[in-house]
């Protein structure tokens, strides 16, 4: 092979590395950027001023005063819009029979896209739940209800044989020729007043309890039910982690029993994690009685299995990886095995063995099957400290999911989906550079 | 037929592979060492069948150099480190014979291995110093054994590092990591490090093969610095520095102990022809 085809070869090995890693950069974006930028806007939007008075009212958030003075500002606009839906009830009262029943209908629709809109109507009784308690907390949301206000949507089934068609027809033609057909082009132009909307930034979105299962407030009870489980886990799994790490890697006479025990740990790392979770409601649960029903304790105990066999090979790793003259610059000094083990093999397999833990740390906070049976509810609030031992809790990685398919109004909560995928993502990739940075600074103070 | 110091100045014919033993002029005899230190009794190491080190029988003089050559593979590391029990470290070894330290068999049943090491310090090939402060890396043996008091400790870091000839490069950065040090300077901290616990004998194996001819030029001082003071056995490929820092010499060829003679006879006048083709060069 003469010199141009080797560096031929050279450079287009070069370029297929370079590519390959530019792709899974590429890929990386792809599946990052609308996380961060969807995720964004559960934080940062243009909130109305019924998510100011969400927030005064479930929270004593925000100036008084100031809110008073937008309430009435944005009252004063609404109240056109009241005055002439009351108008049009009393015309229809003096209607004939069929004409009203004819306008009844169309009328409530137009009545119930106004509650979701700007909220219950004033003088009305206040609904129970939360969420009919207010109209759009935001502006975005709102524009989509004006829509619905302005426009009914129809169906067209006049060509059978193709899929019918949505298409929308202006409420106000429908209502033409009553005093109701002044309403639409008031809300349309005067939806900024009604609402008085303003860029907000809600860091309450994170350390803020939710309202009403997710229609409103934040993440925080699923954010700390992820910190408990993870951390929980580790309390588990590290130390047992390590002190099988360290029987396997200096203690164990090769034979049977012993290869037999890593395999079974090797086939431990390949099981799926919902068989864990199923092992934990079984084992934890039901046999051992660790707590009556799911707990953070229960969860954290099946997470810890889990991740259990991934600290042992990762420990493993990372002493075998300390030299062997450490080992003998210490017994020759008179050293037991066990203190040579504690003085000088931990310490230095320290950066090592750190990385996966908190790699393991990383993957205990996402996994969602594992405590799906054992710790993990939908709805809840925070936990203190003290009931880890006998409640459930929330948790990102399952009220992902949960929000995403089975909450009765998944669509309208988009952004708190984004909103938790963000946060989840955000913890993991933080642990993973903590990771890291520590593992550079240990390596640093052992290099000197 | 026990070895002792008269033997030195007076030839006798022994059993073990001493014989005639004299010290050349400019080699001080040693007032107080010369009894033997270390008695090898039939002593065979096997790494499994296969037996690496074969029926040696050898007295080691206490407060003598003793250096031990020998072809790779002759068994030459293997009977050095099985002084301190180092070869513990590999299951499939294992022992016939006797090898006594003070009267005591090293492999005998009540021995603490611990408490072995720390009486038989051993420097290896590479420097391996620990990744810790260079205080820190002297002070881990006698920590280790128990001293706790800051002084002490002061004391003994001082005391060891000037007897292995660093404390002057070292002094104004004792907190600085070992590993920050050259290689001349690691294997001398090593020899420090290994003179802190006190030991009463010194095993070298090879412990200038991984440094410079400087770096070396060190080292043999300093073994000579200590001679007298400890009972030390240096394991090494170069014939020169066996010759040069040695007073007594051991030649192992395919595990056997083919020879063993004061350093001056064994180099100018080798009993044995197989002694004779290996420092002349014929093989290697």
């Amino acid at each position: 092979m003469n010199l141009g085809t080797r560096k031929l070869l050279d450079r287009s090995f070069t370029a297929l590395g370079v590519g390959s890693i530019v792709i899974m950069g590429m890929m990386l974006l792809v599946v990052l950027m609308p996380i961060l930028s969807n995720g964004i806007t559960a934080n940062v939007f243009r909130g109305t001023i019924e998510h100011r008075k969400l927030l005064y009212n479930e929270f004593r958030r925000g100036d008084h005063a100031e809110l008073q003075r937008q309430i009435a500002e944005s009252d004063a606009a609404r109240r056109k819009a009241y005055a002439m839906m009351a108008a049009f009830e009393a015309e229809m009262k003096l209607m004939s029979e069929e004409k009203h029943a004819g306008y009844q209908e169309k009328y409530d629709q137009v009545k119930s896209a106004m509650k979701a809109l700007l909220g219950p109507v004033p003088g009305e009784e206040l609904p129970e739940l939360t969420r009919f308690k207010y109209g759009q907390t935001r502006w975005s949301k709102a524009e989509e209800r004006l829509h619905e206000l302005l426009y009914e949507k129809q169906w067209d089934y006049s060509n059978p044989d193709v899929e019918a068609k949505e298409y929308d027809v202006s409420r106000a033609a429908s209502f033409q020729g009553t005093s109701l057909v002044k309403l639409f082009p008031y809300v349309e132009s005067n939806i900024d007043r009604m609402l008085l909307p303003e860029w907000t930034v809600y860091w309450g979105f994170i350390t803020d309890s939710s309202i009403d299962s997710h229609m409103f407030g934040g993440i925080w009870p699923e954010i700390q039910g992820t910190i408990f489980l993870a951390v929980g886990a580790m309390l588990f799994a590290f130390p047992l982690g390590v002190i099988a790490a360290v029987y396997f890697t200096e203690y164990a006479r090769e034979g049977f029993f012993n290869s037999l025990l890593r395999s079974a740990n090797s086939t431990l790392a390949g099981v799926p994690s919902i068989v864990f979770g199923l092992f934990g409601l079984a084992f934890f649960i039901n046999t051992l009685k660790v707590s009556e029903s799911k707990s953070v304790l229960a969860g954290s105990l099946t997470l810890a299995i889990m991740i259990l066999p991934t600290i042992i090979r990762s420990a493993e790793e990372a002493i075998l990886s300390v030299p062997k003259t450490y080992r003998e610059a210490s017994l020759s000094l008179g050293s037991s095995k066990w203190n040579t083990i504690v003085t000088v093999i931990l310490p230095a397999a320290l950066p090592g063995i750190l990385t996966g833990g908190v790699i393991s740390l990383g993957r205990a906070a996402g996994e969602t099957a594992p405590i799906i049976f054992t710790a993990a509810v939908s709805v809840g609030s925070a936990i203190g400290l003290a009931d880890v031992f006998s409640s459930p809790t929330p948790a990102l990685s399952w009220n992902i999911y949960n929000l995403a398919s089975e909450h009765e109004a998944a669509s309208e909560i988009r952004h708190v989906q984004y909103g938790m995928v963000l946060a989840l993502v955000t913890i993991v990739l933080m642990l993973n550079l903590s990771a890291i940075i520590l593992r550079a600074r240990i390596s640093k103070k052992l290099k000197g | 037929m026990q070895l002792s110091a008269e033997a030195i100045e007076t030839p006798k014919t022994a059993q073990t592979a001493v014989r005639d033993i004299y010290l050349p002029p400019e080699r001080k005899k040693i007032s107080g060492g010369g009894v033997p230190h270390l008695s090898a009794k039939n002593f065979s190491i096997y790494y499994g069948e296969f037996e690496a080190v074969k029926k040696v029988n050898a007295d080691i003089l206490s407060k003598y150099v003793t250096a031990i050559i020998g072809p790779s593979g002759c068994g030459k590391s293997t009977f050095l480190r099985s002084i301190n029990r180092m070869n513990d470290l590999i299951t499939s070894c294992h022992t016939t014979g006797a090898l006594l330290f003070d009267g005591e068999d090293v492999y005998g049943k009540f021995t603490d291995e611990v408490l072995l090491r720390k009486k038989i310090g051993m420097v290896f090939q590479k420097p391996n110093p620990f990744p810790k402060s260079i205080f820190d890396n002297i002070a881990y043996g006698p920590r280790l054994h128990g001293v706790k008091d800051r002084k002490t400790l002061d004391g003994i870091v001082e005391t060891s590092l000037r007897k292995a000839a660093l404390w002057d490069e070292v002094c104004d950065r004792l907190d600085k990591n070992a590993l920050g040090l050259s290689g001349g300077q690691q294997q001398r901290l090593c020899v420090a490090r290994t003179l802190a616990v006190e030991p009463e004998i010194l095993l070298l194996d090879e412990p200038t093969s991984a440094l410079d001819p400087k770096a070396t030029a060190k080292i043999e001082d300093l073994i000579q610095e200590l001679r007298g003071s400890y009972t030390i056995m240096i394991v090494t490929h170069n014939m020169q520095q066996a010759s040069r820092v040695s007073d007594f010499t051991m030649f192992f060829y395919e595990g056997v102990l083919v020879e063993h003679a004061p350093t001056a006879q064994l180099f100018t006048k080798p009993k044995d022809r197989m002694t004779e083709d290996y420092i002349t060069g014929r093989f290697s």
